[in-house]
């Protein structure tokens, strides 16, 4: 034997064997990370820039120190103890007359109102007739408005014209700024957010449920069939997973409205009356319903791949030591499948709480999911920092979510149809 | 599931309850969308079934949502949308994402796990969410009401499916195959197509089918990405739907559920065709 260190083993040209194979080593590893690197780039700006764009919206908040450059700075050492002394005031009349001839006040208008109410109508109010307002101008505008004359109204503005803000976060979760400044709930009757979270996830939960006692036994048919028959059947599990989300949902309002196809079957074969048609639309069972058929596939598929590889010998292993078929099942199999039941599970329910298209088209007021009221301040209200707040809230749901999966199973074990 | 000769009568009783079970399931599952398919051809303007239909009376049948249809210039305008919408979409999502796949298949990728992750996150971030984002960030950047627009965040949401199933093809792929067809004398020109690109092929072939039904099937990104300009096929039957209920819809839900028909039939030959190069069942 050879003294590996007084003579390394080299290759044909004389480099070491160790250099070379470093080399061949490195320059696969490059060669890997290029093929990658387009794919990263594109996936960079058409998805990761996005949702970073969509985090910052959440925290960003521009319009008060754009539109009250000169009130801002004045206002940035106020101890908030005593109304504001007159340069601030004329620092403020300054801000609306500029503000008034530029038209620029509206968003800031509205992002205050959204603080306290009152101050939409307090600011444009204000800006009309500040033309022609002489010094002192701290008792004139508080006969403008008597809202310059509160508190209040000076500490939101203070509080409001830094850039960041966590106040879409807090509104996001029921909970809003006192006059104080302190973090407290909003009155009950404004509470939305939080139940609808809730809603969702519960509903969700329901849903996970249903497609797991669904898909358990059909997973479990399909795993133990022979090859033939169980392609056959598995054909009717892919259908449903392969047609449009929009047909899936199309046929469940035809089949659940009140003048629908169910409730008309059972009016002709006598079992409610025509006046009593059930109210399966529109609500949570229309969600539900529907959801759980849409998302079955996703429940039956991983708990086929898992089952697929228990081998039935188990079961008849289990059934010859005595084991009667329930104990069997329970202490043999069962046990067996759960990788299967929490991939399906995870995937399910992930799925589920990110759902628009159904819920909107069939969930009416109660059956809605929180994504319903993202679309709701993107499109309606407008107030887009709210919607990525609450955007960003179930992200991070998700993201959790989605590592467990990884954890669990491995996002590479994932198997299409 | 044969039942063994010794079951008693219980275990008898069960497996027909359990069989019995599962049809109703498959029912659950395959019932709505055999239920739409008559109803598609209602001749009145009813999501339900008429007296007529109930008895099997010609009368009560017609083609009249399918000629509607295809008169209107709305829903045929939308479908030109999907198609030119989904195949870039496609296109691109599969070169991308095959080129991707063979340095994720490489020994020396690093951080893979990481990497990969990236990659499919554009599946698991609910869609509502990414409409959302890509519609604070595109029209930062002027590509909202474009096709350009759509067309590069259909492709996101295709990218993980052509990741996913061409690195699944290519990790089960035999590299010792073209050792054998250079030992027999082949050129690399020829090892490529006539060894590696027929194994390849099928795997490329449904990721790209799953790209294209993602593309051809998605609501939420098209209805805040896009302008008027745009308007997909489903976005037509998203407002159909909202505004006004006509059957029209159930003709082309139908329509559509030929289409997922065609494509699992496609998919199903390309598995089998795949197995059956790498001898993995016989015929």
């Amino acid at each position: 034997m050879s003294d590996s260190s007084s003579y390394p083993l080299t290759t044909a040209d004389g480099v070491p064997l160790k250099t070379s194979l470093r080399r061949a080593v490195r320059r696969s590893r490059l060669k890997a990370l290029l093929l990658v690197s387009p794919l990263l780039a594109f996936l960079l700006i058409a998805f990761v820039m996005p949702i970073a764009e969509m985090l910052w919206r959440s925290v960003d908040n521009p319009e008060v120190a754009t539109a009250l450059p000169r009130t801002a700075e004045a206002l940035a050492d106020w101890n908030g103890e005593a109304l504001p002394d007159e340069a601030v005031y004329a620092a403020l009349a300054a801000d609306l007359e500029a503000g008034d001839k530029a038209r620029s006040l509206g968003k800031m208008a509205s992002r205050l109102n959204y603080e306290k109410s009152g101050m939409r109508s307090a600011v444009m109010g204000t800006a009309r007739r500040i033309e022609g307002v002489e010094p002192p101008y701290k008792p004139a505008l508080i006969a403008i408005n008597a809202d310059w004359g509160e508190l209040a109204t000076w500490r939101v503005i203070q509080r409001e014209s830094s850039p960041y803000t966590l106040s879409y976060y807090l509104a996001a979760i029921d909970r809003q700024y006192s006059p104080d400044g302190d973090i407290v709930a909003v009155p009950e009757y404004m509470q939305v957010y939080v139940g609808l979270f809730w809603r969702t996830f519960w509903m969700s939960a329901v849903i996970t449920l249903l497609t797991l006692l669904l898909g358990y036994p059909v997973a479990f048919l399909l795993a133990n069939l022979p090859l033939r028959h169980s392609n056959l059947l598995m054909i009717l599990v892919l259908l449903p997973f392969w047609t449009s989300l929009l047909v899936r949902t199309t046929t469940w309002i035809a089949i659940l409205q009140s003048q629908g196809v169910l409730n008309d079957i059972m009016v002709a074969v006598g079992l409610i009356a025509d006046d009593a048609r059930w109210q399966m639309i529109h609500n949570k069972t229309g969600t539900i319903i529907a959801m759980t058929h849409i998302l079955l596939p996703f429940m039956i598929l991983p708990l086929y791949s898992v089952m697929k590889t228990i081998p039935p010998s188990y079961m008849r292993a289990a059934r010859s030591l005595g084991g009667k078929p329930l104990l069997s099942f329970r202490r043999v199999y069962f046990p067996l499948t759960i990788p299967g039941i929490a991939a399906g599970g995870i995937l399910v329910f992930i799925l589920s709480i990110g759902y628009y298209i159904t819920p909107a088209l069939v969930g009416g007021q109660s059956g809605r999911f929180i994504t319903n009221y993202i679309a709701y301040h993107m499109q309606t209200s407008l107030n887009w920092g709210l919607a990525a707040a609450i955007a960003s809230i179930l992200l991070l749901v998700v993201i959790v979510l989605y590592m467990l999966f990884n954890r669990l199973i491995g996002v590479d074990k994932v198997k299409l149809g | 599931m044969a039942l063994p000769s010794y079951a008693t009568r219980g275990e008898r009783l069960w497996h027909y309850v359990f069989l019995g079970l599962c049809a109703l399931i498959f029912l659950f599952l395959i019932g709505p969308l055999l239920v739409i398919i008559p109803l598609s051809f209602n001749a009145e303007p009813y999501f339900t079934f008429t007296r007529a239909m109930a008895h099997l009376d010609p009368s009560g049948y017609s083609l009249r949502w399918y000629h509607e249809f295809f008169t209107s210039s709305a829903w045929l305008d939308s479908i030109k949308n999907s198609f030119i919408i989904g195949i870039s979409a496609t296109l691109l999502a599969t070169v991308l994402g095959t080129i991707a796949a063979l340095g994720l298949t490489s020994r020396h990728m690093p951080a893979r796990g990481l990497i990969m992750a990236l990659l499919i996150s554009p599946m698991i971030v609910p869609l509502i969410i990414s409409a959302a984002a890509m519609f604070f960030f595109f029209s930062k950047i002027h590509l909202t009401q474009t096709y350009l627009g759509v067309i590069l965040a259909h492709t996101a949401l295709g990218i993980p499916f052509v990741v996913i199933t061409v690195t699944a093809t290519l990790s089960s792929f035999d590299t010792t195959l073209i050792r054998a067809a250079h030992s027999l004398g082949a050129n690399p020109v020829r090892t490529f197509f006539k060894v590696v690109l027929p194994l390849v092929t099928p795997g490329v072939v449904s990721g790209a089918l799953f790209a294209f039904i993602t593309s051809f099937d998605e609501v939420v990104v098209v209805l805040f990405v896009s302008g008027p300009e745009q308007r997909t096929m489903p976005i037509q039957m998203w407002s159909g739907i909202r505004e006004e209920i006509s059957p029209t819809i159930l003709a082309v839900a139908t329509l559509l559920v030929g289409l997922s028909i065609l494509l699992l039939t496609t998919l199903e030959l390309l598995r089998r065709r795949g197995e059956r190069l790498r001898g993995l069942s016989p015929g």
